[in-house]
């Protein structure tokens, strides 16, 4: 069998090779692993929901056995979600991990990224895997929003709305982007059927190749790794591909997804049958976003008042938090490597990681820039804590404003000071100078170790 | 317990765990269940494998040489004679035009993305609400003022038009003397009723609260706060416009009518919200 494909691939010095390819070990390398099973449980999970759902806005009679709705008019979108929901066997079950996957998938992308960022593992040459990520993660934060509206229920709808407001701020071409992507003045009959064909074809699509092309230039380039005896910055160390890799990713692919099945089987999520349908002249409160879409929604929320009408133009009030903030937080994050490569002037290539503390100035805007996203996602649950805390939304959303502006760069600085002190403590350790009973001896793997008195 | 023990368990319950999945389906289904059970059938061999590879297989850490990957300064030159050889090169006017029929048939290509969506015209600027049309609930009865106690709040649209998203009105009858609306709208709120745009001004979510002892509209989605008895006027919140205001007065019949539209648009605000009389048809 292997022989009939080789006489026409060829392909045996090349498989041995591949399957040889020695991958590092360490728990960190995992995060992005997990992302990438969580998006296998999504195809295959989005494969059964597509044949179920029908992504269809005309207004129908909902005559089903979920009777609170019975009687209601509804989309035929979001009946066809119901049906899934109570009457296909199992289809309540996929919905629900295909829900968790999501929101984890994006957890997953999303830590994985913290890993590669605090590490320096995005340093040449690896400036542009980190790119072909910050397109990954924004196809995912885009999987997400069109996938959560399907179903086209209340709570969804109030969303799309708010994404339709943010589109019509944009000056001078907002009113039209607006019309050509819902199809007209908000609300819109065909605005699912636009969405299932993004979140089905044309997204996935873009999202495989993307990942096939991340794993590519991994490939090639070969993984980075953690400073140890017998790693340098020209050799990576670790266990081959086959068969220890293979088996262990193979299970921990399985472990995500027997977690995903626990939870979408356990833990209900997006019930939509308690939201109702979407009515535009209906609204739930509180309203919360899934997580991913948090920080975009409290920066509306804690934006101040400000909608200045200049020569006759007006800068609507969604369009800095709404547009500006997010592409200008997406355009620093991904030029990051070039940024800090002419801050560092270190061209050099890199296969050894850093820890946080050895680039001080990195992990402070790292840290700024995740206490500003934090505190964002803190304020799209204002009127929530604001009520588990009895205390006026108004005060919260105050103090929050002051806190955007005054807590990150006050992280930031803590970081560096913590960076520095750390890295002071390890050259006072390797200098011997603590209490100066320290004595260093050579050890057999080539590196320095500490003896005790 | 060895580790081939330990596998033999893993695997044991995931096969049980599938089977298990089986007769649920066929006994009828059942999500908490199959959510375990599957839990358990993909646990059961994810971790047969993970022990697997850990306690069975002598993989020693190996080391693998990185090399630059940038080729060779003559293989890059190589590279690039190849890609532009002299015939083509030579050859600039027709290069340049070549670039230019792309272009335009790349844009030719494109314009059809404009079907996806009508010109927004003046539909920005306008609603269904128009003078002598009555105020009428959701179920699409005319509203009286004698039906509206103190404090009242409905949802009003056009007669004919329920529903209509961008018509949406809240109607709330106050005390007429509480009334502290801007000039020119003295006679806007008959005994009281004053009615406001319900799609709110900052990202235009429905307006659904009403905070009775203030006087206060709220809109959940952004916190953006309104003054009913001032003309709407924000008070909280992100948003600079007051809530369009509908004027009313009531007709011979004692039901409530609106004398016009909206005077500005409702809704989020976009550039050209000030050139109302600049829009096309």
């Amino acid at each position: 069998m292997l022989r009939w494909f080789d006489d026409r691939l060829g392909l045996a010095s090349f498989a041995r090779s591949g399957l040889r390819k020695v991958f590092p070990d360490h728990w960190t390398f995992l995060l992005g692993e997990i992302a990438l099973f969580c998006f296998v449980v999504l195809l295959l999970t989005g494969i059964f929901l597509t044949l179920f759902y029908v992504p269809d806005g005309t207004p129908v009679t909902y005559e089903g056995p979920y009777l609170p709705l019975h009687g209601q008019q509804v989309s035929a979108a979001y009946r066809s979600v119901l049906e899934l929901s109570f009457e296909v066997q199992a289809g309540l079950v996929m919905r629900q991990v295909h829900h968790w996957a999501a929101l984890v998938f994006l957890a997953a992308i999303t830590v994985h990224m913290l890993r590669i960022f605090f590490t320096g593992a995005f340093r040449r040459p690896r400036e542009l895997n980190w790119l072909v990520g910050i397109g990954l993660l924004t196809l995912a934060l885009a999987m997400g929003i069109t996938g959560y509206s399907l179903p086209d229920d209340l709570l969804s709808g109030t969303g799309l709305r708010i994404l339709y407001s943010a589109a019509l701020s944009i000056p001078f071409v907002g009113p039209y982007l607006a019309f050509l992507l819902f199809g007209g003045e908000f609300p819109t009959e065909t605005i699912v059927s636009r969405l299932f064909v993004f979140h089905v074809m044309l997204l996935p699509a873009l999202l495989i190749g993307g990942i096939l092309t991340h794993l590519a230039i991994l490939w090639r380039q070969k993984h980075t790794q953690w400073p140890g005896p017998g790693r340098t910055e020209h050799n990576v160390v670790g266990k081959p591909f086959w068969p220890s890799q293979v088996l262990k990713s193979t299970g921990l692919m399985l472990l995500t997804a027997a977690v995903l099945a626990l939870m979408g089987g356990l833990l209900q999520i997006n019930p939509i049958w308690t939201y109702g349908p979407f009515d535009a002249t209906t609204v739930s409160a509180p309203a919360q976003p899934d997580w991913y879409v948090g920080w975009l929604d409290g920066a509306l929320r804690l934006f101040p008042p400000f909608e200045p009408t200049i020569l006759g133009i007006t800068i609507p009030s969604p369009f800095i938090p709404g547009v500006l903030i997010p592409a200008a937080a997406f355009t620093v994050m991904a030029l990051w490597p070039f940024i800090e490569a002419r801050l560092t002037h270190d061209r050099a290539d890199h296969q050894l990681l850093e820890r946080p503390r050895d680039a001080p100035l990195r992990s402070a805007i790292g840290v700024t820039g995740l206490t500003f996203f934090v505190i964002l996602t803190l304020a799209a649950g204002n009127d929530v804590a604001a009520i588990i805390f009895n205390v006026p939304v108004e005060t919260l959303t105050n103090a929050l404003r002051v806190a955007i502006v005054v807590v990150p760069p006050l992280a930031g600085l803590l970081t560096w000071r913590i960076c520095r002190e750390l890295r002071r403590r390890d050259v006072e350790r390797a200098a011997g100078k603590r209490g100066g009973s320290v004595r260093l001896r050579r050890n057999a793997e080539g590196g320095f170790e500490e003896i005790e008195q | 317990m060895t580790a081939e023990r330990w596998i033999t368990v893993a695997l044991g319950f995931s096969i049980v765990a599938s089977i298990g999945l089986v007769v649920t389906y066929l006994l009828g289904g059942q999500a908490q269940v199959e959510g375990m059970l599957l839990a358990v059938a993909l646990g059961g061999l994810g971790a047969a494998l993970v022990i697997w590879a850990a306690s069975l297989l002598d993989a020693k850490p190996e080391s693998e040489e990185v090399h630059p990957l940038a080729s060779p300064q003559t293989a890059r030159e190589a590279a690039w004679e190849t890609l532009s050889p002299d015939e083509i090169t030579r050859r600039g006017f027709l290069l340049r035009l070549m670039a230019g029929a792309v272009a335009a048939l790349a844009a030719a290509l494109a314009i059809p993305a404009l079907s996806l969506g009508p010109q927004p015209g003046r539909a920005l600027f306008r609603t269904d609400w128009q003078g002598g049309a009555r105020l009428v609930g959701a179920d699409g009865e005319p509203v009286r003022v004698a039906d509206l106690g103190l404090e009242a709040v409905r949802t009003v649209f056009p007669e004919g038009h329920v529903g209509s998203p961008d018509a949406q009105t809240l109607l709330i009858r106050v005390r007429p003397g509480d009334l502290a609306l801007p000039d020119g709208r003295a006679d806007w709120a008959p005994e009281g009723c004053v009615a406001y745009s319900k799609v709110c001004t900052h990202a235009g979510c429905p307006v659904g609260l009403y905070r009775a002892e203030d006087h206060a509209l709220l809109c959940p989605c952004h916190q953006s706060t309104f003054d009913v008895l001032r003309g709407a006027v924000p008070t909280f919140g992100p948003a600079t416009r007051p809530l369009p205001q509908l004027p009313l007065s009531v007709d011979a019949d004692g039901y409530l009518v609106a004398t016009g539209d909206f005077a500005e648009p409702v809704g989020p605000s976009f550039w050209n919200m000030t050139h109302a009389d600049e829009a096309e048809d």
